[in-house]
Parts: structure tokens; sequence; C-alpha cells
């Protein structure tokens, strides 16, 4: 009896440790969520890729390591749960700039507001006289294909004047260099300014500034590259080593494209039809290239954003009378539509939609288009009832 | 260095007591810890050995545990780990003046802590004087936290991640105990130091009592001059079982230095009720915990940080074998569950009014092999839903833990 008793907690505990991989929670599909590596980085690549991770994800800014004192959030995963978009609890507020002359409230603050503060410290208000915007943080995958396209895609793709009467104009946002920048290959300049593609208003050349600009104004943390303390306006010592901020932008430059599901669905393939049908693909472009580019795996790829990464007039209804470089109020560049479906995982469960997260579905999105859109809204309104489903789930299926 | 000294007194205490064991000179080496006894009389109701007429007795507990564990089907791999070796001395100074003190070693040297050292005077049943490092009575967990007492590997969520484990510090107080028939009546209050900013400001992204664990200037300097008041009052029925009510509070923010002012005072507040009780009949033993935690955030600082949390712990543990098995005459085999819940953020987010999520459920089945009443073997499966901040799908994590944990 003992020898049983004995040879059977062995067996248990043999067959437990083998069957470990079994009982440990299954990981989601690779389509089910939106962090995780392109394909094809070296092993070297994916230890940086792993820095990065945990720089983005894990590192907490404290008053002790650098946080503020003003600041938006302690973490760049604070506003970017599992790499997707971001919640109204995290949104940015940008002020201060009406047209393409600047920001005529640097000196009050702008453009960002930093609307909290470490214990001890006044947080900022917007000042009397400022327009302002509300930023919902976008979704990070994907981002170093869209960083890769080379400029002439672009300037290919826009129609400032209309010439072919669509009623759809897109154009870029010419923006001044940010002094740090190393500019990529095919970098188009006109009149000492470049193009952005990054940003609601593509006022943001690169990862790299994005990501500076994001650990200053966003965490109050100043770097090399960005080293005025947002507080005080004076400049200051670094609070974060260049090493983690590079690893950072390797991070969000090889974070994988989002994976569409239900590719094969009939109604996803009919909804695509839609889409292009009614002319929404004329600013969300479904495709794009990369050209060349320092990491083999994104380098010279065909993937699918659905932006063109151009600037649009969407209307009074989204002018919220607040801009960044070039653009006018009622410009917003195209946002990429891939992992829309999967915005509800890092919203809390809800879709917080548009720049500001004011459309609570896709549905409503699509209706509080106008301007350059407005036609395509009207063509989407006057689609049967199993159709629009169809389109919406092609839509999600993104 | 210090870690050396130390390390270095209690090997040469250790050695001294036990180059000259022989068990026929050891005192009550095997004495059952299960009796009945408050969570309060835990740190004194260990079995300690004690060599012919030394007035020294020591003691000790060591743990250790393999474990698979996963999240979201991403593995760490097969784990083995030693979490704790803890080390008690007591001595009785005079008739009615004790010393006791339990030095403890996580994960290997990693954390050398000395979560009690206290000198105690007995004036009357009702008054004793505590003074030293105590553990602040918060809770039950906190008072009687060793692991041969527990069949699970992991010690509870919402005493380790919530309110901060084995948390004690300097400072002075009194205690009492009064009987009555089957009824045990039981107080401590003491006057410590105590938390820090750390709480609104650490590595965890939220709120969160613990950090201020990390803080060694506690023991010899009070990070803003304000003494955290820990008070508990207990009771026991012996048929029914025990109740305690406890409450730990105090300033944690430096609101001056130097004399300037910096902040307002801001406070952390807890309140805690803890049960145990041993169902007539089956033997069902059931021991729980609940706390709820609130915190003064400045109000500039973001919702991240929690102002109001709450968790708990309820253990449920079964005998199911009482025989002989392998020679150990009075084994006992248990089943046993614990189920865990913790919410670092209660409220809701101003921009929405939706709920604020960032709480974990947990769920540990567990079987225990308890070869005598001092040490224990333990085979669980641990069970997580953790839930961030925003109420996204839940990070699943889980996986088997086995371990023993024995006094010695």
């Amino acid at each position: 009896m003992k020898k049983i008793v004995i040879l059977g907690f062995v067996f248990l505990l043999v067959a437990g440790i083998i069957a470990c991989e079994k009982i440990i929670p299954k990981a989601p599909g690779n389509d089910e969520i939106l962090d995780g590596p392109v394909d094809g980085l070296t092993p070297e690549q994916n230890a940086i890729f792993l820095r990065g991770d945990i720089a983005f994800n894990d590192e907490v800014f404290t008053a002790q390591t650098g946080l503020g004192p003003l600041f938006v959030a302690t973490s760049c995963g604070s506003c970017h749960a599992g790499d997707g978009k971001g919640h109204p609890f995290t949104m940015l507020t940008r002020f201060g700039q009406t047209d393409s002359t600047g920001n005529k409230f640097l000196h009050l603050g702008g453009p960002q507001l930093q609307h909290r503060a470490i214990p001890g410290y006044q947080f900022e208000s917007i000042p009397a006289g400022a327009t302002f915007s509300r930023f919902m943080p976008p979704a990070n995958t994907g981002l170093g294909f869209l960083d890769a396209v080379p400029d002439a895609t672009l300037l290919a793709l826009a129609d400032p004047n209309d010439v072919n009467g669509d009623g759809i104009s897109g154009r870029p946002n010419w923006i001044p260099s940010a002094s740090y920048i190393i500019y990529r290959p095919g970098t188009i300049e006109r009149n000492g300014k470049y193009i952005g593609r990054f940003g609601k208003k593509a006022a943001v050349y690169d990862l790299m500034q994005q990501t500076a600009n994001a650990y200053n104004q966003d965490m109050g943390v100043s770097s090399t590259y960005e080293h005025y303390d947002t507080y005080t306006g004076l400049e200051t010592d670094p609070e974060i080593s260049n090493k983690t901020v590079l690893d950072v932008i390797f991070y969000l430059r090889t974070l994988k494209a989002p994976v569409q599901r239900n590719q094969s669905d009939p109604d996803v393939i009919t909804g695509k039809q839609l889409f292009v049908s009614i002319s929404c693909s004329k600013c969300h472009t479904p495709q794009l290239q990369s050209g060349p580019s320092s990491i083999a795996a994104i380098a010279n790829k065909t993937f699918f954003p659905y932006t063109d990464l151009l600037l649009h007039d969407m209307g009074t209804g989204l002018d919220d009378g607040y801009t960044e470089g070039s653009a006018s109020t009622a410009e917003w560049r195209t946002p990429a539509l891939w992992g829309l479906g999967l915005s509800k995982n890092s919203q809390g469960g809800n879709y917080f939609l548009l720049h500001d997260g004011r459309a609570r579905g896709i549905e409503d999105a699509i209706l509080l288009h106008g301007g350059e859109a407005n036609q395509s809204k009207s063509s989407f309104k006057q689609l049967n009832a199993t159709d629009k489903v169809r389109l919406l789930k092609f839509l999600e299926s993104l | 260095m210090k870690k050396i000294v130390i390390l270095g007194l209690l090997l040469c205490i250790h050695h001294l007591a036990t180059a000259q064991i022989d068990p026929e000179l050891l005192r009550d080496p095997t004495r059952d810890t299960s009796r009945r006894q408050l969570n309060m009389d835990a740190v004194y109701g260990r079995p300690f050995i004690q060599v012919g007429k030394l007035p020294v007795a020591i003691g000790g507990y060591v743990e250790a545990n393999y474990q698979y564990l996963g999240e979201n089907g991403i593995s760490e791999g097969h784990q083995f780990q030693m979490r704790r070796l803890s080390l008690f001395v007591s001595s009785s100074i005079a008739k009615r003046i004790k010393f006791l003190s339990e030095i403890e070693f996580e994960d290997g040297t990693k954390e050398i802590n000395i979560e009690f050292a206290s000198v105690d005077f007995e004036f009357a049943p009702l008054l004793n004087f505590r003074g030293g490092v105590v553990i602040n009575p918060i809770g039950s967990f906190n008072q009687n936290h060793d692991g041969p007492k527990w069949e699970f590997v992991d010690r509870p969520f919402s005493s380790t991640q919530m309110l901060p484990d084995t948390w004690s510090n300097v400072g002075f107080g009194v205690y009492g105990k009064k009987y009555t028939n089957n009824w045990v009546y039981g107080y401590e209050a003491y006057f410590t130091n105590g938390f820090d900013a750390s709480i609104i400001s650490n590595q965890e992204n939220k709120t969160f009592l613990p950090a201020a664990k990390e803080n060694p200037e506690r023991f010899e300097e009070s990070f803003n001059g304000s003494p955290l008041l820990t008070g508990k009052f207990a009771v026991r029925n012996n048929k029914i079982g025990e109740l305690g009510v406890s409450y730990m509070g105090g300033v944690y923010n430096k609101y001056k230095d130097d004399g300037l002012t910096l902040d307002r005072k801001r406070r952390v507040d807890i309140f805690a009720i803890d049960f145990n009780s041993t169902l007539p009949g089956s033997n069902t033993y059931i021991n729980g915990e609940w706390a709820w935690v609130k915190v003064n955030v400045p109000p500039t600082y973001t919702e991240q940080f929690g102002r109001k949390q709450q968790g708990g712990f309820v253990d449920l543990v079964q005998p199911v074998l009482k025989r002989s098995i392998f020679g150990f005459e009075k084994s006992v085999v248990n089943v046993a569950v614990r189920l865990e819940y913790v919410d670092w953020n209660k409220g809701r987010f101003i921009s929405t009014g939706d709920k604020i999520a960032d709480e974990l459920w947990s769920v540990v089945p567990a079987i225990s092999w308890r070869p005598g009443s001092q040490t224990v073997l333990r085979l669980n499966y641990r069970i997580n839903r953790q839930k961030d901040i925003l109420g996204n799908p839940p990070f699943r994590s889980g996986g088997i833990q086995f371990g023993f944990s024995t006094y010695f």
C-alpha cells in the first residue's frame, strides 16, 4: 500500500511538471493582441526590444527618478495599455495655437497642458483666451513601418489642390525640424521644413522626436534631446539616459503590425469592398510600402495601415480651434485603422474613437466625419442595414 | 556590512546553542502551535528550544518551494526558491521582563530584516509595556505570518500587495489580555514610526503601502515626525472562534522640512477585521481577513493612485486524513482553498464615471500534508485574474507550486 502511495505521488509530481506547459493560462492568439515584436528580428535586436519593452511598460517615474514636477502620466505604459489606444483618463490637452503662425501661449505653458503635479506643486490650467483640443493616446503598433514610408510616397498620395476633383485633398504637414533629428533616407525638405507624420496633426517628424517629446511633455522627464524643464522652462540635467530613450524608440519601431482577423469571412470581404466603393480608402489608404531602414525586418515591406499619413479637412464639427505646424484647425492626420477592432481591449472594454474619444463606437465615428469625408459619410448612411453591418464587421476585423 | 554583522552574530548564537545539543536537554521542542491563542500571541506562541537552564531560547522556521507559473501563456520556467529563513531568539531577562527577536532572511540573503525585537514588561495581565521593533497589529496575517502555519506557498495578496506583510516599526505601546471562562479578550496599542511618501510614489504605479517597507531609515528616523498609531482589539470564544478589529493610521507625507512647510498633512488610515474558527463536527478551519485603506492623495495627483483600497482573503482548510503516514504518527492531510480579492483603486474615473478596476481575484486550491504539527508540505494550484486600472481583459496567470515550511 505504502509503495503504491509513494509511486502515485511521484507519478503525480512528474506528470504535473511535464504537464506544466499545459496548465498555465494559454497565450492569446497573435491576432488578439497588439503587442509583440515584428517577425525577423535578430537575437541582438530581440534583446534591445526587450529592454525597450521594460522601459516603456514597466518603468514608472517618481519624483525621485525625474517625474514632473508637472506631468500627465507616470509611465509610457500608463497611456498605452497593451500598446493600444488610450482612455479619457489618459488624454492629453494641447492649447494655444490657432494657425500656422505658431503657438502664442508658449510662455504660459503651451502647447501641452500638464494637468498633474507631484505633491507640493500646482498643476497647469488652460490660460484665458487659449483654444485647446484633447488628444486620445494612439496605439503604438506598426509605427516602425509608418516611420519607414518614404516622403516621396506621401507626396505622391497628396492632392492639396484637389486636382482630380474627388473632393479629397490630402496634404502633408510641413514642420520645422528638431535639432537632434536624424533624417530618414529620401527625406524631402522645403523652405527649411520637413514632412511630419506622427501625432493627431502630423506635427512630429519621427519616433525619436515623438519619444523625446513624450518623456519631456507627458512625464516631465528631461533628456539630452529635450532638456528643458516644463515647470521652470530652464535647461536642466538629463533625467533619463540616451540608451534608454534609444531602446524605447527601437521598441516602438519594431512592434508588430496589427494582424487582421476573420479575413476569409464573406461579410468582412464584402465590407472591405464597400469601404473602397464609398471612398473611405481615399484617405484611409489600405496599403503602403516601407522604404529602406536600418532594421531589415521593417525595410521594403508591404503593410496595411489604412492611412495616408496626410492632413485632411474634417469639417467644423471636428474643428476644436487648435492646431500644430502648418495644419489648419479643421485638419487632422488620417489615423491608421489597423488595430481598430482591438481598441476596446486597451480602452477598458469601450470604444473612445476620433481624436478626443468622443465617438463611442465605430458607426459613431463614421457619422462624426465631415469636411472632405462628407461624401463618404453620406454614402455610408445610404447603405442598407446589411451592408452597414458588413462594413462595420470589416472595420472591426482590422 | 550591517548584514554581515547580523549574520555573524546569529551564526555565533546558533552555533553556541547547537554545539552542545543533547536532545535530552531540549525543552518543549514539539509543542503544538495550533493550540487556541489569539493572533496577537503568535510571536510568542512559537516553538522555541531551550538548552538546560540557559535563559535564552531559540527557534525559527524555514521554507522553500518549487513553482511553475505563467502569465498569458508566458512562463518564467521552473523556479526553485528559498523564500525565507527566520530565526527567533527569546530571553527571560527577569521574572516579568522578556525579550524576543525575529530576524528574517528573505529570498536567499536579498533581504535581511529585523522583524521583531522588543522588550516586554509585564505589570499586570491587562497592562504590559512593549518597546523596540514591534509588529504593527493590523489584521491577523501581519502578526501570525509564520510559514508553517499555512497551507499555501504564497502569502495572501491583500496582506503583501495591499497591506505590507511583516510590517514592523520602532515604537512603544501597551497590550493586555483577560480570560473569562471560554472567553479571551485582548488588546494592543502602539505608537511607532510609520509610512512615507513612497506609498504614492513607487514603481508599482499605484497606491502601494508595502513600498514603505523599502525604507530602512524608518528604524532610526521617522519620515515626518508624526507617529503611526496601531491598535487592535480581539475576542475569542473557545467554542466559536476569534474576531479581531484593528486600526492603523497616521500622516505619511513630509509636510515640513527644516521648519518650512512643504505640503499639508496627508493621512493613511487602515481598518481591518479578521476572524478564525474551527467548525465543530467537520473540523473545518476557517481563517480570513479583510481590510479597507484610505489614503489622502494630493488632488494634483493622477487617479492612477487610489484614494481607497480594499481586499482580503479567506482560507478553508479541511482535514481529510489523520493517521500514521510513512511512520509519521500524527500525520494530517488537508485539502484547502484560498479565495482572495484586492481592489487597489476603489472609485470611479472622473472623466467617464466608469469604475476604476486595478483589481485581482485569486483562487488557490491546495493539498497539504502535515507530518507533525510544526511542518507542512503543500501542493498548490494558483489561478489569478488581474485587471489593470482601465478594466481591460485581465492578465491570466497561474500554475503549480510545491514546497515545505517547518519550524526548527
